[in-house]
């Protein structure tokens, strides 16, 4: 078996990320924040940039890897990928497929990138315009059911009858997120604050879903240079080990027309067993996870499925306290991720995640060993990443 | 059961504009579109081993059969979940918020489950499990009918 995993054989040695503007709100295109970010991530790791010979993205990133080997100029190019599926499900996986091909041997230093300038592009949260529609979508949008929110509204609302609760943890997990952005200049809610009051006054975006339930939607780009333990060991930063990366899609998951056998999850069932196989720890052994927040049910989900509480019991433990940054149970989501700091397609949680390895988030852990990332409840496929100091 | 036709003073429940479904042109699923027109609710039921499935697919998810053959059911279902949409994310919806998503599942094809509107008060309280009955909403002009549903009285 310790021939065939990733573990301990990579590291994510350079983290970067562009200013995070508004939805709409970029100066500049895609492609050149896309640049922006992968040359300031080789910068960060101690790199030229013409070193980078592998590129992984996922949600189908506009900026495919050959013509940003080309805009760099780089050296050569020996792994161009993409992980498949929407939404956030490709963030750790991404990292996942970097790690396999450095430990392949195919590629020396593999950037992961995601660029999003939704104002020169289309938006996530809005329906799709065209007359008819034909396939899956055809059973749901006819019905005014079209947009991210709406498709996981459904799953959660089962959950929450299932489990008879969950209001208060999704709270607790939206002011958490907004609270750690306070300390955090780079989010786009730092300044805006979010009191309870708020949050339970907010409109319904769609039941059980209120405002402050859902990201936000922004444009910029960040990038990871991920590469092999012994050379991340040469450059510039401490490298965050990678001891666990998983990805993929329980049981028919992607059935069309909502017809996912086992419905009220967040799809983490299977994936979160290979990722605890691999990495060789439980829960208990994290010390702080950052969980993707589409909408904070799938964060909910999320938490149970990787073994965090018993479904039964979300809103005792996924409290404000227990997910505080300085003497939570559980840190989450310390720089404010996708709800308060920015939609990056969750590739913000992952450069988060690595600078509490490093010692450097502005809501940093004491003493950070284990560092854990979820990536895309709800979607299929999702995945998983931990690091390791 | 007495008519299958929306009978409420609106002629859909939601506003024209909205995307219309149109039979995939592959034609994996001309069969279920062609028959709700008829007022018939249909489900893909492999010819082989029995096994309902819904949306369909090519082939049965239990035993490969690629003999799959359409049945249909009687429009009984039950609320599996639901969702009230107070934000439009679509010009058409603009103003006609909140409107009701239900997710059905039919006890007499396997428990699959099929998305539509509850029809009726938008602010009506929804319990999970209820039984609910299928309308089928008429669009002429787009040559379609739309599977709603109501609770059953």
């Amino acid at each position: 078996m310790s021939d065939y995993t990733v573990k301990d054989k990579v590291a994510v040695a350079g983290i970067a990320e562009t200013t995070y503007y508004k939805r709409g709100g970029a100066p500049i295109s895609e492609m050149q924040l896309t640049l922006q970010a992968i040359i300031a991530a080789a910068e960060d790791a101690g790199l030229d940039p013409r070193q980078i010979d592998g590129f992984a993205s996922y949600s189908n990133d506009r900026n495919d890897p050959p013509r940003l080997a080309a805009a760099l100029g780089c050296d050569d190019l020996s792994f161009s990928n993409m992980f498949w599926g929407g939404g956030g499900g490709g963030g750790s996986g991404a990292v996942a497929n970097a790690s396999a091909a450095l430990v392949a041997g195919y590629s020396k230093y593999v950037v992961v990138y995601r660029g999003l300038a939704q104002g020169q592009f289309g938006r996530f949260g809005q329906g799709t315009q065209a007359k008819t529609v034909s396939g899956a979508g055809a059973y749901t949008a006819p019905y005014g059911l079209m947009s991210p929110a709406q498709s996981f509204a459904m799953r959660v609302q089962r959950f929450m009858y299932e489990h008879n609760g969950g209001h208060e943890a999704q709270k607790a997990i939206s002011l958490t997120s907004y609270a750690h952005a306070q300390r955090n200049p780079r989010a786009v809610m730092h300044g805006s604050p979010l009191s309870p009051e708020a949050y339970d006054g907010a409109r319904w975006i769609v039941e059980p879903f209120r405002l402050f339930d859902c990201c936000m939607e922004n444009d910029g780009a960040a990038a990871v240079i991920v590469t092999t333990a012994e050379r991340a060991r040469d450059l510039k930063q401490k490298p965050a080990y990678v001891i666990a990366a998983a990805q993929g899609s329980d049981y028919r998951q992607a059935a069309p027309a909502h017809n996912a056998p086992d419905y009220a999850t967040s799809n983490f069932k299977t994936v979160a067993k290979r990722l605890w196989g691999m990495a060789g720890i439980e829960p208990k052994d994290v010390d702080v996870c950052q969980s993707y927040e589409n909408f904070t049910g799938g964060v909910m989900m999320s938490l149970v499925e990787h073994g965090f509480c018993s479904p039964d019991e979300v809103d005792d433990f996924m409290t404000v306290e227990n997910f505080r940054f300085d003497g939570g149970k559980l840190p989450l989501n310390t720089s404010g991720g996708n709800l308060a700091e920015c939609y990056m397609h969750g590739l913000e949680l992952i450069t988060e995640a690595v600078r509490q390895v490093r010692g450097t988030s502005t809501a940093q852990v004491p003493n950070v060993d284990i560092s854990m990332v979820c990536s895309g409840p709800m979607v299929q496929p999702v995945s998983d990443l931990i690091l390791r100091a | 059961m007495t008519s299958n036709t929306l009978t409420t003073e609106k002629t859909s429940y939601l506003p024209e504009g909205l995307p219309m479904p149109a039979a995939s042109p592959d034609g994996l699923d001309q069969r279920f579109w062609d028959a709700t027109k008829q007022h018939e609710l249909m489900v893909q039921r492999c010819a082989s081993c029995q096994t309902f499935q819904f949306g369909p697919e090519w082939l049965c998810h239990k035993c490969h059969s690629f003999d799959l053959e359409w049945h249909k059911v009687s429009g009984r279902g039950r609320i599996y979940s639901w969702e009230r949409v107070w934000h439009p994310v679509h010009p058409a919806l603009k103003g006609a918020c909140p409107y009701l998503v239900v997710l059905v599942e039919l006890p007499d094809a396997g428990n699959v489950r099929m998305v539509g509107n509850l029809l009726g008060d938008p602010m009506q309280d929804i319990v999970i499990g209820s039984e609910v009955q299928v309308e089928f909403e008429d669009h002429p002009e787009a040559g379609i009918a739309l599977v709603q549903w109501r609770v059953a009285g």
